[in-house]
Formats: structure tokens, sequence, C-alpha cells
């Protein structure tokens, strides 16, 4: 390894647009690979008022990207960009583009609802339907037209078990979801938006209303989830961003600051504002 | 200024007075090994036990402020860096003890030769301790740059003395060697001592630019 | 005792005093009811027509009467105040004729109940040619029912989390999708509950089946939905206004009320009952 040659990065990670600013182990400071999501010049308005300023930015397939930033820094408008949950909100406005596999989700061409079911979302507090834990998961599936019994069950079955909740409750199916404990509930909600196999997975500070405990499970869970999914992270806790990224981009009032490979921002901080955020310094 | 912040400044205190321990100690070995003084010289060997508590405690308080309020960037920087400059120090006041116990080896023989050289070697290594420790106050990379640099002079140093030791002395008359070795293996420490100060130099730039300048010397630019 | 103490006590007082005045008034109405009318029950009062000009016999066909335009006004009003509900909450569109619309739902809460039954006279009973019939009826009294049920069902709907609805879009469902299968069944208890209580006071209203199809006394059951009827408030009121033989079908009279009432008031512990169950679902 030391006597690498350090212009190269290492053949094991995928082959793309070659990264510059390299660390002394030769690791690119980004990922190689198409993305899989992209944002290009995106400005987006809350009436007359702007809250994200020109965002460009790129999500790496089946990696895990945290979003960081203090409050009110736009951070959780943006994510729900990716979505297009922000057309909820009336008297909002968008600029720019937003590509998912390259093709933009703005355009008229692109359905809200097909796109919903690519990229899926898991809320900041949990959001179980008032139904039972099998018609919750069900759900999206019902909603997509399946029909057949034994094809929904095994769904059922396959998201709750790869939502790591399988064994609390699988004598519990036909149970009343809103008895589930925090932590199972927000489980729930992930075996929910597994179900419709997404692509991608956003979290928005999936973790905020939960106990240390229930926060490990769902972090290990998003590490296992990575191998199949792109993830897209907010989170307010840093050394939550540190244990479970591999990108991490800082966003303030408004600005992407800096974006890099998580270990690289945490140890190294390009961008002064950056540094003073995470040292704790802010304000 | 935060709780955390003071606690920083605690720690470059503390590493402050190691490094003024250790360049003390070389300082005072040198001169007992110069004027042949047991004295002096048993003061440097049990002068080092404080050297050894302040390296634990050193070391405590890095892994206090780790744990206990999980610094980033350039804070983790420091602090990782403190813990290698505990180590560095505290090896130069071992090598310090180790050129002391050369000096009770000669102490009761005959002076050899008047000591011109490395007494020399012993500045130099006073002074690249001194600038590395600034250096790390003052997160000044100019300054380590500086200590990195002045390696090949020491080394140069250290050479010519081991040539005058063993073609002036030892190949011509056998019977010095019992003088000349100790005097060797002290120029020998005195350039480890260096080197420690270039190693403390070269993690200094670390902390302060995130650039590894260890095994890249292209880097230092 | 220190003064703040006295003065929560007789706070606290006060309040219970009021309190007790309602419960006094509430049973000192159905002692009264109850003690004129109670002689009047009996098997043959529930099941059998009146006979011997009101004198003897039962309000069966009374009974039925109500039965069948309470049912008839909320199988009108209950899928177009939901509709609308579902409208005003759900798709919440901007505009003045919006305004328009809430306002107007408002003040039709507020209107007399004669005024009702004028409407209905004039709409159904002549214009619509239903004539004097338990259709005529209905359809006045659902009216009247529309506001209440918009009302119980709009407040129910709020009630749905908008994280529920979220959800539900986020899993890349329709809004009407949503609507269909998150927050309709999340809000029917609420809307249940609002029907129970268009159910208690659709039963209980004279004035709008005064003129569209209320009738004194029919020889049989209603043949059908253009029939007139009988029904308990107008029989109440009849009995008392143009009976012939006042001191037997005054206590028919109250016999009548003390059984409007009774059915009045398990409806409505019947919607308190479900409410509370609704509740202690959410709050699982």
């Amino acid at each position: 390894m030391h006597n690498m040659n350090i212009a190269e990065p290492p053949p094991s990670l995928a082959s793309g647009p070659v990264a510059v600013n390299v660390n002394s182990l030769g690791e690119a400071d980004v990922f190689g690979a198409e993305p899989k999501i992209s944002a290009r010049g995106v400005n987006f308005y809350y009436g007359a008022k702007r809250a994200l300023n020109g965002i460009n930015i790129d999500f790496t397939p089946r990696r895990v990207t945290a979003i960081i930033g203090p409050s009110g820094c736009g951070k959780s408008t943006f994510i729900r960009l990716l979505n297009r949950m922000h057309e909820l909100v009336p008297g909002s406005r968008l600029e720019g583009e937003i590509l998912l596999d390259g093709l933009d989700i703005l355009s008229p061409a692109c359905d809200a609802a097909e796109l919903r079911k690519r990229v899926g979302m898991v809320f900041q507090k949990p959001n179980p339907f008032p139904k039972s834990v099998f018609e919750n998961v069900a759900y999206g599936l019902e909603v997509n037209g399946f029909t057949e019994r034994n094809l929904i069950e095994e769904k059922v079955i396959d998201s709750l078990k790869k939502a790591a909740l399988w064994g609390e409750i699988k004598d519990r199916l036909r149970d009343s979801a809103l008895g589930l404990s925090g932590g199972q509930q927000q489980r729930l909600c992930i075996a929910r938006c597994l179900a419709v196999s997404p692509e991608v997975i956003l979290f928005d500070e999936p973790c905020a209303s939960l106990d240390p405990i229930s926060t490990a499970k769902i972090e290990e869970l998003i590490l296992e989830l990575k191998r199949d999914y792109t993830i897209v992270i907010v989170t307010h806790n840093m050394q939550q961003a540190a244990r479970v990224s591999d990108q991490t981009a800082f966003f303030l009032m408004g600005d992407l600051v800096e974006t890099g490979r998580t270990d690289r921002i945490f140890k190294a901080p390009r961008d002064k504002r950056t540094e003073d955020y995470i040292t704790g310094r802010f304000g | 200024m935060r709780h955390f912040d003071e606690e920083l400044q605690q720690l470059k205190n503390d590493i402050l007075r190691m490094g003024a321990l250790a360049q003390e100690a070389i300082i005072n070995s040198v001169d007992a090994l110069r004027d042949r003084d047991k004295a002096a010289a048993r003061k440097v060997i049990d002068s080092d036990v404080e050297m050894d508590r302040l390296e634990l405690a050193i070391d405590e308080k890095c892994l206090d402020l780790i744990v206990l309020h999980q610094p980033m960037a350039g804070d983790l920087r420091f602090i990782t860096t403190a813990i290698k400059l505990n180590a560095e120090l505290e090896r130069i006041g071992d090598l310090a003890v180790d050129v002391s116990q050369r000096a009770l080896d000669i102490s009761d023989k005959p002076l050899l030769k008047p000591l011109v050289d490395i007494p020399k070697l012993g500045e130099m290594a006073k002074r690249m301790i001194g600038d590395a420790i600034e250096s790390f106050i003052k997160s000044d990379t100019s300054l380590a740059k500086k200590v990195v640099l002045s390696d090949p002079e020491a080394d140069t140093l250290k050479r010519a003395v081991e040539k005058e030791l063993i073609n002036d002395y030892m190949m011509r008359d056998g019977s010095t060697a019992d003088r000349a070795v100790p005097l060797l293996l002290a120029a020998r420490h005195l350039e480890r001592v260096c080197d420690h100060a270039v190693s403390m130099a070269e993690d200094i730039i670390y902390m302060v630019d995130a650039r590894v300048v260890r095994h890249h010397p292209e880097e230092l630019k | 005792m220190k003064r703040r103490d006295i003065i929560q006590k007789i706070g606290f007082s006060a309040l219970f005093a009021c309190m007790a005045a309602n419960i006094l008034f509430l049973g000192g109405i159905i002692f009264f009811v109850a003690a004129r009318g109670l002689g009047a029950l009996s098997w043959e009062f529930l099941t059998q027509a009146p006979r011997d000009s009101m004198t003897a016999g039962g309000v069966a066909p009374a009974i039925v009467g109500t039965f069948y335009l309470t049912l008839g006004a909320i199988l009108f009003a209950l899928p177009l105040g939901v509709a609308c509900a579902v409208y005003l909450t759900e798709y919440s569109p901007k505009g003045w004729i919006v305004n328009v619309l809430r306002i107007s739902i408002n003040n039709l809460a507020g209107v007399p109940s004669v005024v009702f039954g004028l409407f209905g006279l004039t709409v159904f009973v002549k214009y619509a040619g239903f004539g004097v019939s338990i259709l005529s009826g209905s359809l006045t009294l659902g009216i009247l029912a529309l506001p209440v049920i918009i009302s119980a069902s709009q407040e129910a709907l709020t009630a749905v989390p908008q994280s529920i609805r979220e959800a539900s879009l986020a899993l890349g469902a329709t809004q009407w999708g949503t609507i269909r299968k998150v927050v309709l069944p999340a809000s029917l208890p609420g809307i249940l509950t609002g029907v129970i209580l268009s159910v208690g006071r659709v039963a209980g209203e004279t004035a709008p089946i005064l003129f569209t199809a209320a009738a004194f006394y029919l020889k049989g059951y209603p043949r059908s939905i253009f029939s007139e009827v009988m029904a308990l408030p107008y029989h109440i009121y009849a009995l008392m206004t143009e009976g012939t033989h006042p001191e037997i079908q005054t206590r028919i009279a109250y016999g009548s009320s003390l059984l409007l009432l009774g059915l009045v008031l398990s409806v409505s512990m019947l919607a308190i009952f479900i409410r509370a169950r609704q509740r202690k679902t959410y709050n699982a």
C-alpha cells in the first residue's frame, strides 16, 4: 500500500469518472460509478423565500449518503424533492433537474405515484396505518394492484424479515400496528416500504424519536440494506452519520457546502464552515 | 471558551511541559558526558521518572477526551497527534537516560578527547525538539518542515563523529575502544533523538494540513 | 384555610352546581314524562295500531313510520354528506366558490325546522309531485341531517393525522386511493357517530314532516315510499291538539313521548360508546 502511486485509485473501486483528491492510501474522495440520483442546479422556493440554492449532488448506487446540517439548513426540504413529496405543500416552486437513472423526475412525463414506488421514504416519526401489522406491509402491494393472496403473503413475510422484524412479530401479524413499540413501528414502516421493492430508500431522521437501542438496530439494518438499495439519510446526529454512511453532504442555510467520503469529511473537512459545524463550534 | 477548549489548552500545556523536560534531559545528559560528571548523569537518570508519570497522565487524558467528547476533524487530529508526540517525547527521555549511562561508562576513565561534535549534535537535537513543539503549539507547518529538512544535517554530524572515533582512535589503537565505543553509542542515541523530532514534525504537518508527508517526501512542498 | 383554598372551593362548588343543574333538568324531564306516560306503555302499545279513535291500541304504525323516515333521511344524507366532507377536507380547494360552500353549510344548520318543512312542501310535495309521502319526508329530513353529517365527517377526516396520508402517498398510492383505503376507513367511527347523532335529531323532528309526510290516522301500514305515514313526534302533537278524548289521549301522548325520548337517548348512548371505543384504538 505504501509504495502505491497515489494518483491512481485502487482497482477495487468501481470504474467510472476518476475522482481527483485522493487520500494517503490512494482512495478517491468520492466513489466512482454512475450516480443513481443526481440533482443539478436545484433551487427551491417556499413562496418568495428561497430555501435551496443551486444544489448539485450525486448519490452513488448501493451506498449510504448522509445529509447533515443544522436545523433549517434545508436538508429535510431537499430529501423530499427526491420523491416529489414537496408537491404536497402548495405554493412551492422548484427549479433545476433531478435525475433518477438519468431521467428527469420533474418532467410531466414522470408520474409521481410511479416514482414513489421506486423511491421509498421512511419518516421521522413512525406512521403505521391504524390497521394490522400484515395489512400495513401489504398496503403498498394492494395499492399497486396485486391481488394474489399467496404472493402478497410471501412478500409480506420477506419484507418483515428484511426489516429484522419477523422474529418479534410473526405471532402478531393480525394485531394492530399501533400496539407496537416505537422502534418496532419504525421497522414496520421500513418493511412496508421494502414490500414495494424500491430501488432507493430515503430516510428522514428515522431515529429522531427512538431510544438508543432501537436506533442501533435501525442503523444496523441500514448497513444491511445498502447491499441492495441506494440509501439517503438525513440526520442531525453526526455520530450517526459517521457510523452509518459512506458519503456525507453538509448543508447550511440552503447551500450544499461540502460533500465527500464520510471518513474524509469527519477527519479533514475542507471548508471551515464544515469544520466549525462538526466540531460543535457553531453559533 | 468552552469546557472542551479549556481541556485542549491544558493538553497543549502538558505537551509543552513534556517537551521542556525532554530538552532539559538531552542537554543535561550531553553536558554530563562532556564534563564526565557522574552526579549530573545520575540526576538525569533519576529525573526520567517524572517524564514517565507525565506520559501516562497525558495518554489517559487523551483517551478521556476521545471517549467523552467524540472529537471530530481538527480536534480529533490534534488529540491523536498529542498521543503520538507524547510517545516520541517519552522515547527521547529514555534516550537521554541512555546518553547519561554512557557518561557513567566513561566518567571513571581518562579523557579520550575533548568533545566538539557530540555537543553540537546535542544542541541540534535540543533545537529540533524545541522547533517541533513550537510548531505544534502554533500549528506552524513551515517550522515543522524546517525540522524535517534538518534530518540530513543530523545524519552528517553523526557520521562525522563515527568516522573520527573509528578511524582516528579505534583503528589506530584498539585499547581506546572502551572509551570510544560509549561515545559512538552516545552519538547514535542523539541522532535517534533527531529522528524522533522529525517524526513529531511529520505528525504535526498532518495535524495542521491533513496531508500525510510520512513516507511521501514529495508532499513536502 | 388560606384564602386561595376558599376561592378554589367556591369555584368548584359553583361548577358542580351548574353540572348538577344540567343533570337535574334532564332528570326532571325524564321523570316528568315517565310519571305521566309510563302507565301507557305495554307490549300492545308497541305492537298494535291505534283503535277506537286513538283511545286504545298502540302506536306501532308511528314507530314504523318514524323508522322509515329516519332510514330514508340517512340514505339520502349520508353519501352526499360524506362526499361533501371528503371534498372539502381532502381536496381542500381554493377560491371563492369554496368559501361560499362552507358558509352555506354552516347556515343550513341554522335554518328553522318549520322552514325546512315549507321548503319540502313546495319542492318535493308540489313541484316534484311526490305528494305527502315517505319520500318527501325523507328528503326533507335528509337536508336537515346534512349539516350534522358533514360536520361530523369533516371532524373525523381532519382527525386523521397528515402523517398517515404522507405514508400512503410515499408508497405510490394516488390521492383518491389514499382516501379510499386509509383515510375513510380510519374516520369511519367518527362518521358513524355523526350518522347516529343525526338519527337522534331526525327522529324527533315534527315541523319538517308536518307538511311533507305525516298523517294523523292511517288505516294500515305504508304501502310504498309514496304513501303517507304516521310518525311519533307528529302523533304526540296531534294527540295533544286535536285529540277527541283528552284524558286518555294525554296519557298516550306521554307514553309516546317517553318512547321517543327513550329511542333518542339510547341512540345518543350508542354514539358515545362508539366514540369512546374509537378513541381507545387511536391511543393504543
